[in-house]
């Protein structure tokens, strides 16, 4: 954790602290927050910091639906300890439009109704933000690979494969598909 | 520009995207407990004690409620109310909660709830179909009146149903084929775990709920707490959808609201994602025996059909699914002579209702299966018989069904022709093949669960001087757009976009009744009501206008948000300016529309389960490739035309069919609801219960076919389930043309193949000798 301060509430006879100040940056905003060492980066956004975008959908890690950016790198919430992201900067679907203009990635699901009843969407959108933070040119493949940690059970697929298909060209300014794989 | 009919955005799709849209489990609401439950680790015992001390004696705790506490027995279906909120006196199957307790956070909850001590004496679990079959077996449920303790069994309800005379059909065929089939149980998986959340004062109950049946839970909450209907409210958020799996009420809906009234603070009750697993009410594991007869100009005969359903501890909507069973068993067919027996059981696992195509999935699974052997026998395309098999338009079926609008040749068509079947059919290499099947699907149920003379849905359409079109309804979104559905329907008769329309549903308090999202029934039924509602509210305007305008209401037309006249350009107001002389002219805005579906006399009293006012229709192609070596199947593509009346939303429309054969492909290659020895779940998780990722998922072409149905709003009907009933066995056609086995038994994981590969060449080794 580096140069980044943690607190524990702690006395010497205990080493494990049961409660620790953690500094987050989450969605730009500079947050401080008292949580349980076990808490849950899941529960912490959802019920500490009021950010409900992110889902339960399993708790283990199976879903997906928790997805959030931590430094930028995907994280399944559910199964990331809250401490873990002290001095991190967060990043929630919440995060994803630019001051209220929605994402490439957000317009291209409205698009295409790439939301059924929409439970999954926020860690399928905040995944392919991140690739396309990453790779704006990302393969079918690639694409597929990523959409392949999260479950939807409304869609299948077609209509989120078409929505990243449409963001990846908006992202590059022109039609980028590459035809049957 | 009609509305009605244009691709794209949903009304409710942008909050779905950025994280706004809100699901039961968002809400919090100032000093809110939390519930927790203790279910049984047995699948058959009686409760001897419960000892709760110790939970209420955790600091946290707020109070802890047992079965006593609700002891009204409810069921949703009337004739079958078997359940309670809570197990009392005895517990029915592993999982099957029995205490529930509320604290100040789900961990306090759950670690006082694993306190609470329970004295079990086991009994003898049913945990088979055989065993439910076996009169000797002890009852999972005591007959509530003594005398009929001899005659009670563990069947929940069997049914019997003959037309013509089957016996004479089949001395009319020239081949008559037996088969059994085994349709595996699986289970919805809705991704948002159910979720409730109640809130009590002043003797009037709130209650939030992930439910895809508001109405229905209404009335049992009332009735089980004790409660006035007009003192209970159920509001219903944004769902993450159902499936069917959340038609029933369920265990925290109701120790949510009895918890709240005990404690007098809020109470959520979240399921997690195992419990969901024990909840279930999921696909009846169902064996059938199937025997059809068949000329050799393709002219099927005669049919006789038996269906034994595994149903678990509860009624659940089980007495419908026996029903369904045989109601839809021939559509998409002509059948004179048939019949059909089916038994819905009791065993103590979870109990089973419905799923998405309810009841019809598994006789579509046997009987698509046969047609393509019966096909084969008399050197027939399967396509071609299914086309000169298949039910005509305004035509009444044998058990006394009222066929409407039919688009089954232009579907099977479209999918022979996308899909290349002439020329693939029997002609791709080795182990490759394609396969074809066909569906029917109910619009909604004539009958809805208690009798009434009311309407089955009603919409509320509010309009003002500002320009507001503000929709109320009672219909259920749970992620399959019937938000836009209504919007479009009403948007498109007052000549508005869907974004110009507010849509306020599911809130009991507010919104006009709305019988809830099954049977498929919410754009028939739903979408009626919107267009009788918009109808009228068009008509005021256009009177409004034609006054003002000085001409004749005929030749007023609305559309592009303006009233104008469709010779004189000069005359014209915009859609604000007409609603205020509209309101001027007839007071504040407020139009209800109704609808009730017609009535349809049948000439068999026993069909009150199944008759709808229209039906859809389906054709499927599904090309596989079957690995030798391993078993293991690929599907490539599925192509699926579907009858949907007409397309609101075609991207809807795709996305629903999308759906259906994406759930479909789950049940035919990986999903499966299975126990071990001891009835425990043997995969309550989404790791090990396997649903298809996207690289599990094939191409999917969907097809949308537009047949107009008279009845319809603006000619719609379902699309939502009915495209999900023929890709099972499609893909089992498909995996018979690669390799030639047939899997009567679903899923068709890589054991099964080898097993009938190796069977096959046993069986070919033997023939050549």
């Amino acid at each position: 954790m580096g140069q980044h301060k943690v607190q524990g509430r702690h006395s010497k006879t205990d080493p494990m602290p049961s409660e620790l100040i953690l500094s987050l940056n989450v969605n730009g905003d500079a947050r401080r927050v008292l949580a349980d060492a076990n808490r849950s980066l899941l529960d912490l956004l959802r019920d500490d910091l009021g950010l409900t975008g992110s889902k339960h959908g399993c708790d283990v890690g199976d879903c997906g639906a928790c997805t959030v950016l931590v430094d930028g790198e995907p994280r399944l919430s559910c199964i990331t300890l809250a401490a873990d992201a002290d001095g991190c900067a967060v990043t929630t679907i919440e995060g994803i439009a630019d001051a209220g203009r929605p994402h490439p990635v957000q317009t291209a699901f409205d698009d295409q109704v790439a939301a059924q009843c929409g439970y999954c969407t926020p860690g399928f959108v905040v995944a392919l933000k991140q690739l396309f933070d990453e790779n704006p040119a990302a393969s079918d493949g690639e694409i597929r690979d990523v959409l392949g940690s999260n479950i939807c059970r409304c869609t299948g697929y077609t209509k989120i494969l078409a929505a990243a298909f449409q963001a990846r060209d908006q992202l590059n300014g022109g039609d980028t598909s590459q035809g049957d794989e | 520009m009609p509305v009605v009919g244009k691709p794209g955005a949903k009304i409710d799709g942008l909050e779905k995207i950025t994280g706004s849209a809100k699901f039961t489990d968002d809400f919090t609401l100032p000093g809110m407990l939390h519930g927790a439950f203790l279910r049984s680790p047995h699948a058959h015992a009686t409760i001897l004690s419960i000892d709760t001390s110790a939970a209420e004696a955790t600091p946290g705790v707020h109070a802890v409620m047992l079965g006593v506490d609700l002891p009204k027995k409810y069921g949703v279906i009337p004739v079958a109310q078997d359940e309670t909120a809570l197990a009392i006196e005895k517990v029915r199957y592993v999982g099957e909660p029995i205490a529930c307790v509320a604290a100040i956070d789900r961990a306090t909850a759950l670690t006082a709830a694993r306190k609470i001590v329970v004295e079990y004496e086991q009994l003898e679990p049913i945990l088979s179909i055989e065993d439910a079959l076996d009169k000797s077996k002890p009852l999972i449920h005591e007959p509530s009146n003594p005398l009929r303790r001899k005659r009670a069994s563990n069947c929940l309800r069997r049914v019997f149903q003959r037309y013509g005379d089957s016996k004479a059909g089949f001395e009319d065929a020239d081949i008559v084929l037996e088969e059994d089939y085994d349709y595996p149980g699986s289970t919805h998986v809705p991704l948002e775990t159910q979720t409730a959340l109640a809130h009590y004062e002043g003797g009037k109950l709130t209650l939030w709920s992930s439910t895809q049946i508001p109405h229905y839970l209404h009335r049992i909450l009332s009735k089980v707490l004790g409660m006035r209907t007009q003192d209970v409210r159920v509001i219903k958020p944004h769902v993450g959808a159902g499936y069917g799996g959340k038609s029933d009420p369920f265990c925290n809906e109701f120790c949510s609201a009895k918890l709240a009234q005990m404690t007098g603070r809020p109470v959520k009750i979240i399921m997690d994602r195992e419990e969901v697993f024990y909840a279930h009410r999921g696909r009846h594991r169902t064996k059938m025996r199937l025997k059809m007869g068949i000329k050799r100009d393709g002219t099927i005969t005669a049919c006789d059909f038996k269906a034994w359903a595994e149903g678990g501890a509860y009624a659940s909507y089980g007495v419908v699914t026996a029903y369904y069973f045989g109601v839809f068993l021939p559509l998409p067919y002509k059948l004179d002579h048939w019949q059909f027996e089916s038994m819905r059981l009791y065993t103590n696992h979870p109990p089973c209702g419905p799923k998405r195509g309810h009841g019809a999935i598994q006789p579509r699974f046997a009987l698509e299966m046969h047609l393509d052997k019966l096909a084969r026998a008399i050197d027939m395309d399967p396509a071609e018989l299914r086309r000169m098999n298949a039910v005509e338009p305004n035509t009444e079926t044998s058990n006394g069904l009222r066929i409407t609008s039919v688009a089954l040749e232009e579907c099977l068509d479209k999918v022979m022709e996308a899909s290349g079947w002439k020329e693939k059919l029997g002609k791709l290499p080795p182990n490759r093949g394609i396969g074809l099947a066909a569906s029917a699907y109910m619009c909604g149920a004539l009958h809805p669960i208690y009798q009434t003379e009311m309407p089955h849905s009603a919409v509320q359409i509010l309009a003002d001087r500002s320009g507001r079109v503000a929709i109320y309804a009672g219909t259920a979104d749970i992620g399959q757009g019937s938000n836009n559905m209504l919007a479009a329907f009403v948007a498109d008769r007052l000549g508005i976009e869907t974004t110009d329309c507010i849509v306020m549903e599911a809130d009991t308090a507010f919104t006009p009744v709305d019988l809830g999202s099954y049977s498929s029934r919410v754009t028939f039924f739903a979408g009626n009501a919107a267009v009788n509602g918009a109808e009228k509210l068009r008509e005021m305007i256009i009177a409004a206008a034609a006054a003002k305008l000085d001409c004749s209401p005929a030749s007023l037309e609305l559309d592009g948000g303006e009233v104008f006249h469709t010779k004189d350009a000069e005359k014209r107001l915009t859609f604000p300016q007409a609603l205020v002389l509209a309101e001027e002219k007839f007071g504040t805005l407020s139009v209800v529309g109704h609808y009730k579906p017609p009535k349809i006399g049948n000439r068999f009293k026993r069909q009150s389960v199944g008759p709808s006012p229209a039906y859809s229709f389906t054709a499927q192609v599904a090309e596989v490739e079957v690995d030798p070596e391993t078993g293991f199947v690929t599907i490539e593509r599925i192509w699926c035309a579907h009858d949907c009346g007409k397309a609101i939303n075609p991207t809807i429309v795709e996305g629903q069919i999308e759906g259906s054969v994406y759930m479909g492909v789950g049940e035919a290659m990986l999903e499966e609801h299975v126990f071990q020895k001891g009835a425990l779940h043997r995969n309550p998780s989404l790791l090990e219960y396997k649903i298809p990722t996207v690289h599990d998922t094939p191409d999917i072409v969907s097809i949308i076919v537009e047949s107009n149905d008279k009845e319809g709003p603006m000619g719609a009907k379902e699309a939502g389930e009915g495209p999900q009933l023929a890709t099972v066995p499609a893909i089992a056609n498909a995996i018979h043309d690669a390799c030639g086995v047939w899997l009567n038994e679903a899923p068709f994981t890589p054991d099964k193949v080898l097993k009938a590969l190796e069977r096959k060449a046993r069986a070919d080794r033997k023939a050549a000798k």
